[in-house]
């Protein structure tokens, strides 16, 4: 079972490599927006695995809920300066 | 185990921190800084330290990108936009060599977990054994924090306290 949580572990983490290089190579702003909200999700995903591996997933819920909730205020603070600058 | 779950973590680390200073524009650096803060967190998750990833997460992720983009607001697009010049020739010799020396450091640094470095044998022990008795709070860290190092967690707040005003000065809108 240990074996099987961190081979999903590992090819989460390519994923976000997936993930990363939309960030990092993205044509416009919009791109690496979704790159970065997608990262964030996978993260959280990371986070709970982690504690499934760990055996403490109680401890660790909390933190994937404190991710949650903070990727959301990023993105409506990142949509608000988009809405009131215009994307470049 | 050979390969250990961290290294990936940390190549995404590189790559990320490599990003945001070499990317064009100030709003993907932001959002690359985003992405470092969760990947730092995840390492932090990895190790055992989850009140520190939690800390993290709040302050790295959510609170940094949040101030970067309200210094943004008040920024002209023609700043946003980077021409950085080619490093010159001193910073080219002189970074190498200070993170080979911090390399060189690093190798006198104990182990991860190791049983005999001397933070795990100077005081920590005693905080294990005593601290029900002395405080009467199951969890140890709490019991660190807020009984034994009281005054410096009371200076930290003040710290951050004075920042957080200093911050809404700064931000607060003009005009009213």
């Amino acid at each position: 079972m240990n074996i099987f949580l961190f081979c999903v572990m590992v090819s989460l983490t390519i994923l976000i490599g997936a993930y990363l290089y939309r960030v990092l190579q993205g044509p416009t702003i919009f791109d690496r927006l979704l790159g970065h909200n997608g990262i964030s999700t996978k993260a959280i995903i990371l986070l709970i695995v982690m504690g499934i591996y760990f055996d403490r997933v109680d401890m660790f819920i909390d933190i994937s809920i404190g991710y949650a909730l903070l990727n959301l205020v990023g993105a409506l603070a990142i949509a608000k300066y988009l809405e009131q600058k215009g994307h470049p | 185990m050979i390969f250990t779950f961290e290294i990936p973590l940390l190549l995404l680390m590189l790559v990320t921190a490599a990003g945001a200073i070499l990317v064009k524009d100030l709003m993907s650096a932001v959002l690359l800084l985003g992405s470092y803060s969760f990947f730092l967190s995840l390492v932090w998750a990895w190790l055992g330290a989850v009140d520190v990833a939690f800390v993290e997460a709040v302050v790295g992720a959510g609170l940094a990108t949040v101030l970067f983009l309200l210094t943004l607001f008040g920024t002209a697009p023609k700043d946003t936009r980077l021409r950085r010049p080619p490093p010159s020739l001193t910073t080219l010799i002189v970074f190498p060599l200070l993170g080979i020396l911090l390399l060189y450091a690093a190798s006198d640094i104990p182990g991860f977990g190791d049983p005999n470095s001397p933070a795990n044998i100077h005081i920590s022990p005693t905080y294990l054994e005593r601290s029900f008795q002395d405080t009467h709070t199951p969890n140890v860290v709490t019991a660190v924090l807020m009984d034994y190092r009281s005054l410096d967690t009371m200076v930290e707040t003040v710290v951050i306290f004075a920042s957080g005003i200093a911050c809404a000065l700064l931000l607060r809108r003009h005009g009213k």
